[in-house]
């Protein structure tokens, strides 16, 4: 009689097990008759994403391996197109000479990525418009005094021209304008953010999700650059993160890019600060 | 063995050549598609067509000199510290510590500048971010300092014991000593120094990176914000490959390989007629 209960409690365990997995990792099923490797190489806006969307896939399935490295938008579709790794992840969508070079590329856009106007915490000014934020980049303006800040310099913070956040700041913020050639160029996110945090008269730009307490995001002509605001199309300055495969994709390389695409590789984007699409 | 170290031979001057001739065949588009003027204007500005690269060249020397400026008479002071002018007790330590300083990564003194130094020169002084010339060439001079340091001391470590017993008899004094008989028969140290520590500030890119400020523009002042060679391979190799862009690059890694590779043949040739005037072992 004793026994008969165990039994009937393992099985009802067992039971619970089986019908509670699949709803746990649902999308997950797709690599259960899959093995191999996947390397993936480009965008570094992408990076944690892929790295999260990679750890879920090799805890749940060791025969699976997937490296994930960093390089740029241009590296990654170079890279994917000479077949040097299965993925290259852009900020940016295929350029005209790289389509022509690498006709066979095949885009998959999964994310949406804003970039605010950002100085440090301890400036008092907390609003521009995009003409105020042309004028200061272009070297019109110099001093904060004249936006309505301290009687300072303003010290512009700039990217590098391989960066999509650059790329997208540029065309939809300064309007394609010029850019003063003293204004610094970090080579990253995060230097960026290192840099406005420790600069107290800085003015930068950076992705929305590598936003923190250490720097603050100008409202851009009355606009508050968060997610929701660059869902609903408010926010102006928004880029989509792109997937690239080299022709079209191999299943296993197919089911990692449906798994980031997916409601649980959804919410795994939205985690790391970027807007599924 | 003879054979394995002729094959040794062949094979590290072949990757040099093969450097070389990969560097220059990747500029050749450049040459045919008339660019090549371009790359010397004044402006770096690649959606406006200009592909300058002179504010980098500009930079790179500006930065290089300046650094050794600030590295070489202080190398050279450490050296006859340790050679005589310091108490003998603190040579041993001191040159201990600069042997030490070679093992210190470059991106720690990065690093430490990013958070230090640059913040002091932008709260100090009104002028610009912080992130300049000035902030490079003081770190970068740290860095080359140790290199200067051991370079000249090499030398001085042959010629000081051959004469200290010599010019003690005659009573001359330790500083005349070291001025006016070691250091002139050290000559090949010195300039060997001067020429090595150059090169590897030439080379350096990852200080450039951190804390000079990447602006691509003429440097003016000690605050202005310069790029250099290196710092601007580093920035731009990840755009599009197919762009002039990033053919410029190469024009840029020709230049900075012609540039080691004649400091190279230069501390060769100095070293040759040092060697023949006076006894090199």
């Amino acid at each position: 009689m004793r026994q008969q209960s165990f039994s009937g409690l393992f099985l009802a365990v067992l039971l619970i097990i089986f019908f509670t997995l699949p709803a746990v990792s649902g999308e997950l099923d797709h690599f259960s008759n899959l093995q191999g490797n996947i390397d993936i190489a480009g965008g570094t806006a992408h990076i944690p994403v892929m790295k999260d969307a990679a750890k879920h896939i090799m805890t749940k399935y060791p025969q699976i391996t997937i490296t994930v490295a960093g390089g740029g938008s241009g590296v990654g579709v170079q890279k994917v197109a000479e077949g040097l790794v299965d993925i290259g992840n852009a900020g940016r969508p295929i350029s005209a000479k790289e389509q022509k070079k690498y006709p066979q590329l095949r885009s998959f856009p999964f994310a949406v990525d804003g970039v605010a106007p950002t100085v440090n915490p301890d400036n008092i000014v907390s609003e521009l418009t995009s003409i105020q934020i042309q004028n200061i980049f272009s070297g019109e303006i110099k001093n904060w005094k004249d936006v309505g800040g301290d009687d300072a310099e303003i010290h512009i913070y700039s990217r590098d021209e391989a960066s999509g956040t650059r790329s997208v700041f540029w065309k939809k913020c300064l309007n394609k304008g010029t850019v003063v050639e003293s204004a610094n160029i970090v080579a990253s996110n995060g230097a960026m953010k290192v840099a406005v945090s420790q600069d107290q008269y800085a003015l930068g730009y950076m992705s929305i999700g590598h936003l923190d307490n250490t720097v603050k995001p100008l409202n851009l002509d009355g606009i508050t650059p968060t997610q929701e605001n660059a869902i609903n199309g408010q926010y102006p300055v928004v880029r989509k993160l792109f997937m690239n495969s080299n022709g079209a994709p191999t299943p296993l390389v197919k089911a990692f890019i449906d798994y980031v695409m997916s409601s649980e590789g959804a919410t795994n984007i939205s985690n790391n600060g970027y807007i599924p699409l | 063995m003879e054979a394995f170290l002729q094959y040794a031979t062949v094979f590290s001057a072949l990757i040099v050549l093969i450097l070389f001739g990969f560097l220059t065949y990747f500029t050749l588009p450049l040459f045919a598609e008339g660019q090549f003027a371009e790359l010397f204007s004044l402006h770096w500005r690649p959606f406006h067509g200009e592909f300058g690269i002179l504010p980098m060249i500009s930079g790179t020397l500006a930065l290089a000199i300046s650094a050794l400026l600030i590295a070489y008479p202080l190398g050279l002071g450490i050296c006859l510290f340790v050679h005589g002018l310091g108490p003998r007790w603190l040579a041993r330590p001191t040159l201990l510590l600069v042997h030490g300083m070679t093992g210190i990564p470059t991106v720690v003194y990065g690093f430490v500048a990013v958070f230090l130094l640059v913040p002091l020169l932008r709260n100090n002084f009104s002028h610009g971010s912080g992130f300049s010339l000035l902030a490079a060439a003081l770190t970068l001079s740290i860095l080359i300092l140790p290199t200067i340091i051991l370079l000249i001391n090499s030398q001085l470590e042959h010629i000081v014991p051959k004469l200290r017993l010599t010019t003690t008899a005659l009573g001359i004094s330790r500083i005349h000593e070291l001025t006016r008989i070691s250091l002139p028969a050290a000559s090949y140290g010195l300039l060997s120094a001067a020429i090595l520590g150059f090169g590897r500030a030439v080379g350096d890119t990852l200080i450039a990176l951190m804390v000079a400020g990447n602006a691509a523009q003429i440097p003016e002042f000690a605050f202005d914000s310069i790029r250099t060679l290196t710092a601007h391979i580093a920035l731009v190799v990840a755009t599009d490959s197919q762009s002039t862009t990033y053919h410029s690059l190469f024009a840029c890694g020709l230049i900075l390989f012609l540039t080691t590779a004649s400091v190279n043949l230069l501390l060769h040739r100095i070293k040759h007629r040092t060697c023949r005037e006076t006894d090199c072992e």
